[in-house]
Formats: structure tokens, C-alpha cells, sequence
């Protein structure tokens, strides 16, 4: 059973974190997840959000700061913490050798999902993905927006109450893309949390319950796309952004200022 | 300057290309190690020369006249290099038609691909001549010193045998395209790439085993039965063989009617060359339905791998399915199980022969498991095509490196297990010693592996070398030295000692030193 934004654990609670590279990647990032929301991660190339989110998942180590999931210290039970997530890049890595049904099969059985029980995800996932009729040939002849939904769908066979993802709209054609934006938003409906990069202004725009904007490795602002709004025009001085203003308009005045200041 | 789009042109951008690819695959990317790569180069080219005069430095000057038995030997021997050749060739003319990289951007532009495949294949003649040449030259050079630059010949005697081995591949590729379909010919060209690599070998040692009752190759090539049905020394048959021992007439003809098998190649292959590449890339990688490669797979019950089971017993179900249905793999672990038919036929004569001579096998099977363990454990911790999935997974590190490592053993415990199971039949305390051999060579191997993994795509198994020369000289030398310990612990001396103690040197150098051996 979900809990929805009132549960007062949040999804994802980050504090000061910090990873560096030959120079800071994300530099005392805090950020925080409620339950049940759609949060998409904006910021421009090298700003910090894959890397924040490869170490939210366990991919990566940080320097320094803390990682909370659902209120389990992901740093020091990795274990825990992954039980409830699921992750997705953006240049899905599955198996060329596997068929989609096996690999769904195999990462529901990762996750402790009993065998029947996996079977009838898988097949439910792939029927909902349109990739049930390719569910008994190998992944190494599929387009990489096949290959998307193949890992999107193990992302989602185990039913994890937090979902992170990295570009998942990168490669989609408009259908498919249209298709993975109905599903990750039934499962944000479900009570489901998702964490999510892109690229795409206008998925974060229509998509998102919250968006926040990274830049230098640190969240500039965050918040629903009026309150972004509100905030660029309040840094810019202008005395607020026209309501009409894109996300596009806000984000790059939220960047430039930012820029401006460092 | 060449013009663009010319023969010459696209020619200078292959060599171009193969050369930063071997310089890369010998530095290992690495540019303040071409000077090391100097060094190395010089050391072991004096080396090679020394070992090549301790060899052939008493055949330099013999009659040009050679007896039918020294033309026979010659023929057998340069017949078994050249069976490694074509080997080759074939893996090349077939990357040559499946390998995209830069193949979309040549069939898109307006060159003709003819032109373009002509190019290619005279790079793969320049690649397998090369090659060859590193082996043959410090023979070559010795011959050519103490018995006279006639011997230089045999250089051409190299190129000629590339060149013809090219040729054959290309045709043989092309026909096999034709006859079995893109689909099919990949996995059929490289299985057939594998036994004309290891098959004239094998195939000589069973014929030694079977008439001699020895390993040695020599013996069946030296022996009076093969010698007397031989044609006559005055034989167009044996002009290779001349022109290996310094005929420059055998030479030049050989030469000669290799180019001129090698242009038929290409004008027969090279129109057809377009086709080809594009039915390649139009291919998927498996057939809808399952492929007879597959069906033995879905009977041992693998299709339903992943329904039930621990994660731990999932993820060595994984790694087993995926080994099964890799047609490279196949063809590599094939390559493995060929070089095991000799000792196996030894064991099989041995009901009846004389007592003591299985304990050749020890060695043998605990080189090849630490050979095909290494191979293995590569593929299962660093060719892991799904790295995130796996780290991303709820289990502890540990139980995911225990169940790939468990994956590899039981690979190696399936395929030696039909070895040991007989040897103990006929030497129940050899058959002890080589399972054992076996396990610990196995382990070792893959220990090797655990300390230097990386993160690779699968498909780079072919040259996994290159992504740690420590590692590969390191799994080497504990296979070479589990194997003398078998060896001598088979014949019951403490002896064994010295060489299992090197082995264990190794093995803890590669753990304090191995790039991994602080985060495992």
C-alpha cells in the first residue's frame, strides 16, 4: 500500500551531499522527495543530476552527505534502500541474449518476486508496453526505444514504491514516448514516487508535480512551475516571471543567474 | 597525394586505422608506454632469435635437393601454420561483412564498395602476412644469416600463404553467405574459423596417437606409410615446400599464383560485396523462433530459467544461459574441448597400452580448465552486460560475485568432469591429482579475474587481453604453473612444491596488486 504526499516520511531525503571528481560534481546538494509525486531533476549539462542520482541508487559513493529512502539510510543498508527502488538509464543496459519475458523474469526474481507471480507482471508489463508480441525474441535485434521499454518494465516488474530515472524519454519515438509518459504517471497515481531527469522542458512542464533545477551541483530552486516562476523573477529582480512565461523561459533565467553568480 | 575516394585513398585510411588499432591494443591506450613497448618489442625479438638458432641454426644450409621425407615434413608443418591462417582470415573477412563501425558511412557514400572491399581484403592480406611474419621472421633471419640470403625467400613463401588463405576465406565466406543466409553464416563462419584453427592440429596428433601412440605431429608427418604414398620430389605439390627452404623460383611462382587466386577473389566476391554487408545488417541476431543452437538449451529446461529460484541461483542461471546462446563463445569453448581430443584419444588407447603414460593427461586438463576458467570468469564478472541492473539489485556484493564465481565452476566441473570420471578408470590416483589440479586451477583463474575485473562489453571477449596484460600474463603463468604441479605431483615427487609455490606467488602478488584487490 502507497502512501501519498500526507505520509510524512519522504520518498527521498538527500542532506549535504557531495562527490567529486577531478572538480565538484555535486557540491552539498539537499533535496527531498515527497511520497507519491512525480519530481523531475532539471539542470544543464554537467550540472550534477545523473550523478545525484547514481548515487542515490548505489551506482556511485559520496564524499560526504546523507541518503534517506523512505526513510532507510541508503549509505549504510544499501541493501534495504534498494529493495524499494528501481533505476533506469539513459542508455538501457540489458541483455542482448535474454528475451524480454526472461529478462523481466530474472529481475523480478532479483528483487525476491516468486516465479508465477513474475510471470504474470512480465506479461501484464509487456502487454501494457505493446511489447507483448516480441516477448519471445532476444533483445539484440530491438531499436534502442525497444530496448527503453525493456528496461523500464524491469524497472517496474518489482513494483518499487521509488522510481529513478535518467533520460527515460531519450530515443522514443512519439508514440512510445507518449506511452512511457501514460505509465509513469499510473504509477504516480498508484502512489508511486518518481525521480526523473530530462532534458525535455516540456515533459517536465506537463509531467511533473514538482521540478527542481541543479546547476554547479547545487538545487538553484525548486517547486511547482508557478513558484519556479516566482523564484526566477525574484533572483532576476524583475519582480517576478509573466505567468505566461514557458518553463523554458524560467529555467534558462534560473541558469543565467546563477551563472551570473558563480 | 592520392585522390579521394581512390583506391590508394581509402587504402591509406584503413592502414591508418589498423595501425592506431594495434597501437592501442599493444600500449593499452596507454602513450607514455610506447617507449616500454620499444623495449619490450627489442627484448623479445633478441629472445625469439636466440630461441630460433637454438632451433634451425644446424638446417641452414641444406641441399637445395631435399629428400621426399624433408618436403613432406615441410609441407605438413607449413599446411598446419596456414591452417592457423586461414583461421584468421576467415575471423576477418567475416568481421569485414558484419562489423558495422565504419561500413555504414563507406556504403553511403558514393565510393564503390567493390573498390572498398578490395581495399579491406588487401588490409586483412596485409594484417595475416603480418602476423605470420612476426613468427616466421627470427627463424627466417637466423636461416638467412648462416646459410645465405636465399633463405629470404621464404618471406615471399609468408605472403603467398596469406594470401592465398585470404582469398579462400573471402570465397568461402561468400559461399557460405549464399548457401546458409547472413542469418546463419556469423555463427557458422566462426565455428568454422575455430576448427581449421585447432582442426589440422588435432587432426594430426589423432593421427599420430592412433599409428605412433604419441603426441608428436612430427611422427605421422616423418612416417614411412604417409612418405611412400607421397608424389614424386619432382611434384608441382612440393614448390611451397621449396620455396620455404630457399628455392627463389618456388618462391616467386607461389607468390605468383597466390596473387593471382587472391585477384580472382576479389573480382568473384567484391560485386557482391554490397549485397552482402547489407543482408548482414539487415539481419537480426536471432531467428524469432528459437535456433537448433538454442532448442538443446529450452530441453535442458533454460527456458524456464527464470521462474523461481534464490537470486543467487538466478544469476548462475543467467550467466549459463548466456554462454549458451553466444555463437563466439561457442565456437571458443569449442576450440578448448578440440585441443582435449588428443589426450582423451590417448586415454582411450591407454586401456591397452602401456602403464603410466595417462599421466600426461594431468597437465593437460588442469592447463586447458585454468585456460577456459579464465575465459569464463572474465565473461561472468567483467563482461557483465547489465552492470547497474546488478548493483542495482538488493543483494550484497558478495552474493552476486559468490554466484558468478559458482557460474564459472560449474561450467568448468561440466565440462572436466567426463575427463576425470574416465582417467579414474584407468588411474584412479592421476584422476585425484587432475581434479584437483582442476578445481584449483580453475579458482586460481578466476581469482585472477575477481582481482583485475573491469567493466567491458561482452563482445570485447575476443580481446580481453587488452584491457589488463598483468591479468593475462598472470592467468597464464598460474594455469602453466598448477599444470607442472599436477605434473609432478602425479609422479608422486615433492618437487610439486616449487611450482605450486610460484603459483600461489602469483596469485598473491595479483591480490595485493590487482586494481581491485582493495575494493573486494
Amino acid at each position: 500500500m502507497f502512501m501519498a504526499f500526507s505520509d510524512p516520511v519522504p520518498a527521498l531525503e538527500i542532506r549535504g551531499l557531495c562527490k567529486s571528481f577531478t572538480r565538484p560534481a555535486v557540491d552539498g546538494l539537499d533535496l527531498t522527495v515527497r511520497c507519491g509525486e512525480l519530481y523531475t531533476l532539471l539542470g544543464p549539462n554537467g550540472a550534477g543530476k545523473t550523478t545525484t542520482l547514481r548515487m542515490v541508487v548505489g551506482l556511485l559513493r559520496p564524499d560526504a552527505g546523507s541518503i534517506r529512502v523512505r526513510g532507510v539510510d541508503a549509505l549504510a543498508d544499501p541493501r534495504a534502500a534498494k529493495q524499494v527502488m528501481a533505476w533506469v538509464s539513459d542508455e538501457p543496459m540489458i541483455y542482448d541474449k535474454l528475451t524480454p519475458l526472461e529478462y523481466l523474469e530474472l529481475v523480478a526474481g532479483l528483487w525476491g518476486i516468486d516465479g508465477g507471480e513474475a510471470r504474470l507482471r512480465a506479461q501484464r508489463l509487456l502487454d501494457w508496453l505493446n511489447l507483448a508480441p516480441h516477448a519471445h525474441q532476444r533483445c539484440e535485434s530491438f531499436s534502442k526505444g525497444m530496448r527503453q521499454k525493456v528496461a523500464l518494465a524491469g524497472a517496474l516488474v518489482h513494483e518499487p514504491s521509488l522510481i529513478v530515472l535518467d533520460e527515460p524519454l531519450t530515443g522514443l519515438d512519439a508514440g512510445s514516448a507518449r506511452l512511457v509518459k501514460t505509465v509513469l504517471r499510473e504509477h504516480v497515481a498508484a502512489g508511486r514516487t518518481i525521480i526523473m531527469t530530462t532534458h525535455i522542458l516540456e515533459v517536465a512542464e506537463r509531467m511533473a508535480d514538482r521540478i527542481g533545477v541543479i546547476a554547479g551541483g547545487r538545487l538553484i530552486a525548486q517547486g511547482t512551475l508557478d513558484e519556479l516562476r516566482r523564484q526566477a523573477g525574484a533572483k532576476t529582480g524583475d519582480g517576478g516571471q509573466s505567468l505566461e512565461d514557458t518553463l523554458e523561459d524560467t529555467f534558462l533565467a534560473l541558469v543565467a543567474e546563477e551563472a551570473a553568480a558563480a | 597525394m592520392s585522390a579521394p575516394g581512390s583506391i590508394a585513398w581509402i587504402a591509406r585510411h584503413e592502414l591508418r586505422l589498423a595501425w592506431r588499432d594495434w597501437l592501442a591494443m599493444m600500449t593499452a591506450g596507454g602513450r607514455t608506454r610506447v617507449r616500454t613497448l620499444l623495449v619490450v618489442l627489442l627484448g623479445a625479438t633478441a629472445f625469439m632469435h636466440a630461441i630460433a638458432f637454438s632451433i634451425v641454426g644446424r638446417f641452414a644450409a641444406p641441399a637445395l635437393d631435399a629428400d621426399k621425407t624433408t618436403l613432406v615434413v615441410v609441407t605438413g608443418s607449413a599446411l598446419l601454420s596456414w591452417s592457423l591462417m586461414l583461421s584468421q582470415a576467415m575471423e576477418s573477412v567475416t568481421r569485414a561483412f558484419y562489423t558495422r563501425s565504419d561500413l555504414d558511412l563507406l556504403l553511403s557514400s558514393p565510393v564503390p564498395p567493390a573498390r572498398a572491399f578490395a581495399v579491406r581484403i588487401g588490409a586483412i592480406v596485409l594484417s595475416v602476412t603480418a602476423m605470420s611474419a612476426l613468427f616466421a621472421a627470427p627463424f627466417i633471419n637466423v636461416l638467412a644469416v648462416l646459410g645465405g640470403a636465399r633463405w629470404l625467400t621464404a618471406y615471399a613463401s609468408v605472403a603467398a600463404a596469406a594470401t592465398a588463405a585470404v582469398a579462400i576465406a573471402a570465397l568461402l565466406t561468400t559461399a557460405l553467405f549464399r548457401t546458409i543466409g547472413p542469418k546463419r553464416t556469423r555463427l557458422v563462419a566462426q565455428i568454422v574459423a575455430a576448427v581449421i584453427g585447432a582442426g589440422f592440429v588435432v587432426g594430426l596428433q589423432l593421427a599420430a596417437i592412433v599409428s605412433q601412440g604419441t603426441l608428436s605431429r612430427l611422427a605421422v608427418l616423418a612416417s614411412e606409410p604417409l612418405v611412400a604414398i607421397a608424389p614424386d620430389v619432382g611434384s608441382l605439390l612440393w614448390w611451397p615446400a621449396r620455396a620455404v627452404l630457399g628455392d627463389m623460383v618456388a618462391g616467386l611462382a607461389w607468390l605468383a599464383a597466390s596473387g593471382v587466386l587472391l585477384c580472382v577473389a576479389i573480382a568473384v566476391v567484391a560485386p557482391r560485396f554490397a549485397d552482402c554487408a547489407i543482408a548482414a545488417a539487415g539481419t537480426p541476431h536471432a531467428p524469432t523462433r528459437p535456433s537448433r543452437f538454442v532448442r538443446p538449451a529450452r530441453r535442458a529446461g533454460l527456458g524456464r530459467a527464470f521462474r523461481g529460484g534464490s537470486p543467487m541461483a538466478l544469476l548462475r542461471r543467467k550467466e549459463w544461459t548466456l554462454l549458451l546462446r553466444d555463437p563466439w563463445l561457442v565456437s571458443q569453448t569449442l576450440m578448448q574441448l578440440l585441443y582435449l581430443l588428443p589426450p582423451a584419444l590417448l586415454l582411450w588407447r591407454s586401456f591397452g597400452g602401456e602403464a603410466g603414460r595417462e599421466i600426461l593427461l594431468v597437465p593437460v586438463l588442469v592447463m586447458a580448465a585454468g585456460q577456459l576458467a579464465g575465459g569464463l570468469a572474465w565473461l561472468a564478472i567483467s563482461g557483465e552486460d547489465a552492470p547497474e541492473l546488478i548493483a542495482t539489485a538488493p543483494l550484497a556484493a558478495g552474493t552476486i560475485l559468490r554466484a558468478k564465481v559458482e557460474a564459472v565452476m560449474g561450467c568448468i566441473l561440466t565440462v572436466f568432469a567426463p575427463f576425470v570420471l574416465a582417467l579414474a578408470l584407468v588411474a584412479p590416483a592421476y584422476a585425484a591429482v587432475a581434479g584437483l589440479g582442476i578445481a584449483i586451477a580453475a579458482a586460481s583463474a578466476t581469482e585472477v579475474q575477481l582481482c583485475f575485473r573491469a567493466q567491458a562489453k561482452r563482445s570485447h571477449f575476443r580481446r580481453r587481453q587488452t584491457f589488463s596484460r598483468v591479468a593475462t600474463f598472470a592467468e597464464a603463468f598460474v594455469s602453466i604453473a598448477w599444470a607442472a604441479t599436477a605434473a609432478l605431483a602425479a609422479t608422486g615427487t615433492t618437487l610439486a612444491a616449487m611450482p605450486g609455490a610460484v603459483a600461489v606467488g602469483i596469485l598473491a602478488r595479483a591480490h595485493l596488486f590487482g586494481p581491485q584487490s582493495t575494493a573486494s
